[in-house]
């Protein structure tokens, strides 16, 4: 079990940039997720981290320790892979035994840890199959048998989730967090998919071209996203981002519209200041179909043309039209409604987002 | 007839006409080999005869007890050819396939500048005609002493092959997926041990294969041995071959059992390593 500290933490090819010194640090049994778009260095992170990716600045520590030129065998991690990497020619039993073997463990002690690690992942029946031999789930749970047969400091996972269905997807994720639940050690999981991050995580790590853009518990940045990168990021489906100009308490935007300013950011902003407003589709619905059904003080009413529903059964998202595009928005106990009707929609400001345009940072103090 | 029933006639007249295709093409393939085989088992005269005589009359193993009676009863010194052989082939085998894996490896997993020059380089090696390198191999052979001996083959077979064993077996280590290396590093490996646990053991079967078409190539040789060999102390058996051309004969049944006498290894080999090049052993490595 161990601390993880990176320290203007650099990955260059040649001349051109991959991560560009990034400081984190990781707390002991902490489960912290890297997210961000594909190419934001999330894995190059990892690889670094994991030593099979050598770093061009900066420092790495593990437990205090700083691990920058060690070979990956040294640094006392284990790690799971997008494609699991399982070696074909071994059974399971030997594939999660091939660490101890390496590291020539008695046979007794051996046997006894891949028993364990298999009966915690219920690989009992599979041990002596191939891995061709088995289903999509069952070699992702091989995977993670292995790197707890290591039993290492920090277990790193590079989108061990993203080739399995849907459904299983979602099985595994339970999985992963009663594992982690189990074995209390420091977990860095890397994924592009939000939701595995805001279900499992501790704290998120949000990056983009190679910087963190928010680290945060999924709670602050879901609330309190610091960037429009990561409002936008962040929550399915997404916020809502429309471009405004301040004039006089209020937000006028592209087509002329124009909604009040959200009493939080009134001493932050002037006339004149280009903003990027932002409302969850939970805080736009029609009036009293909502979470809050215009319950709180700062609800803004406004009527907008419907140009879409799309019905999930106990909520539908409907899709309204405002400064031209389609803004989306959560009905709860939903009624019928037709595309084109008008309908009063309820905006609740009071969880309004506003982003300074040129810096994209949040206008909130 | 209903539809059914012909459509059932239609694929099992489909079924019998494409066995006798298949049958057809096997016969045409192992028609020269066969002919060789019972060609040294015949009297001259009849594998002369015109019209050719298809079915044999006359079977004797003359020519093979002649081949081992030792020189002046009609015998050539096959053991000395077939020990030459072996040695030469299998040491250049060993050599080709060690530099090949090596090779190999290199362009499969690692980026260096004017690789792709380098590769191109030595696919173009190939496209010269080992006989026209002959006479050049000759002089220089001459000069540096090393004609008529088992090195020089070596030497030659060693150049004529690298090119090949290095392309073959690039391709199988690039199908073995580079996680996995990865994947043993984190499980303790060192790259060295990485390798030989996980990475060679897949890479195995294109291996052999390589290591086949190199000794094959090297165990068949004539060209160049004909010109760099010349006494019994490194003469290979395809050279040996020519022991049965006189100044105005050719004895046909002697140099067909010679040949049969060079086939039987070189297929024992074949058929005891076939069974090793199993494809598909990286299957379920990773999701695919």
């Amino acid at each position: 079990m161990a601390t993880v500290t990176l320290t203007k933490l650099t990955k260059r090819y040649g001349t051109v940039g991959i991560v560009h010194g990034i400081d984190l640090d990781i707390a002991d049994r902490e489960f912290i997720a890297l997210v961000g778009p594909s190419g934001c260095g999330k894995s190059t992170t990892l690889r670094m981290i994991a030593g099979l990716e050598e770093i061009s600045a900066g420092s790495i520590e593990i437990g205090g320790r700083v691990v920058n030129d060690l070979p990956p065998r040294s640094r006392n991690i284990s790690m799971v892979f997008q494609s699991y990497a399982l070696y074909p020619h071994m059974t399971v039993r030997e594939n999660l035994g091939f660490s101890l073997k390496i590291a020539g463990a008695a046979k007794e002690d051996m046997e006894r840890r891949v028993a364990e690690a298999s009966a915690i992942l219920g690989l009992d029946t599979l041990l002596d199959r191939r891995p061709s031999q088995l289903s999509g789930g069952q070699r992702q749970r091989v995977a993670m048998g292995r790197a707890i047969v290591r039993d290492p400091d920090v277990f790193l996972f590079d989108e061990p989730l993203s080739n399995l269905d849907a459904k299983l997807r979602t099985q595994m994720r339970t999985e992963i967090k009663k594992l982690h639940a189990k074995v209390q050690s420091t977990v860095i999981y890397v994924t592009h998919d939000q939701v595995e991050a805001m279900t499992l995580a501790d704290r998120i790590v949000i990056m983009r071209d190679g910087h963190i853009e928010q680290v945060g518990t999924p709670d602050e940045v879901f609330r309190r996203p610091a960037t429009r990168f990561v409002a936008g990021f962040i929550g399915s489906p997404p916020m809502n981002l429309h471009e405004a100009t301040i004039d006089d308490g209020q937000m006028v935007f592209a087509s002329g519209e124009r909604l009040p300013l959200p009493g939080q950011f009134k001493a932050n902003v002037a006339t004149g200041d280009k903003v990027v407003f932002g409302l969850r589709p939970d805080d736009i619905y029609p009036t009293g179909h909502g979470i809050s059904s215009g319950g709180a003080a700062d609800v803004h009413q406004i009527e907008l043309p419907i140009t879409v529903t799309e019905p999930l059964g106990n909520e539908t998202l409907v899709f309204v039209e405002f400064n031209g595009t389609d803004w989306v928005t959560r009905m709860l106990n939903p009624r019928p409604l037709r595309p084109g009707e008008r309908v009063a929609m309820s905006l609740d400001m009071s969880q309004a987002h506003l982003f300074a345009t040129e810096t994209g940072k949040t206008l909130r103090s | 007839m209903d539809e059914n029933s012909s459509a059932r006639l239609k694929r099992r007249l489909l079924g019998v006409v494409y066995r006798i295709g298949l049958f057809l093409a096997m016969l045409t393939i192992c028609l020269p080999g066969l002919w060789i085989v019972i060609s040294s088992l015949r009297p001259t005269v009849e594998i002369m005869a015109k019209p050719p005589v298809w079915i044999p009359q006359e079977i004797s193993f003359d020519a093979y007890v002649a081949m081992f009676s030792g020189i002046g009863k009609g015998g050539i010194p096959v053991i000395e050819y077939f020990r030459n052989s072996l040695i030469i082939s299998v040491t250049s085998t060993v050599i080709a396939v060690a530099i090949g894996m090596a090779g190999g490896y290199a362009f499969a997993r690692y980026r260096f500048r004017g690789k792709s020059s380098v590769f191109l380089g030595l696919m173009l090696t190939r496209t010269v005609p080992g006989i026209a390198l002959s006479l050049p191999l000759f002089f220089l052979y001459v000069r540096l002493g090393i004609i008529d001996t088992h090195f020089g083959l070596i030497l030659a077979y060693v150049a004529l092959n690298v090119p090949f064993t290095i392309w073959l077996i690039d391709g199988f280590f690039r199908q073995v997926p580079k996680d996995l290396a990865e994947a043993a590093q984190i499980d303790g490996c060192t790259r060295w041990q990485a390798f030989w646990q996980v990475e060679f053991p897949l890479a195995g079967p294109g291996i052999a294969s390589a290591a086949i078409f190199a000794f094959l190539t090297c165990w068949n040789e004539f060209a160049l041995a004909s010109q760099l060999t010349r006494s019994v102390s490194a003469k290979t058996l395809p050279v040996g071959l020519l022991d049965y051309t006189a100044e105005f004969t050719i004895d046909w049944r002697g140099m067909c059992a010679l040949a049969v006498v060079m086939i039987i290894p070189a297929l024992t080999l074949t058929y005891i390593v076939q069974k090793h090049l199993v494809g598909g052993l990286t299957s379920g490595a990773v999701k695919g």
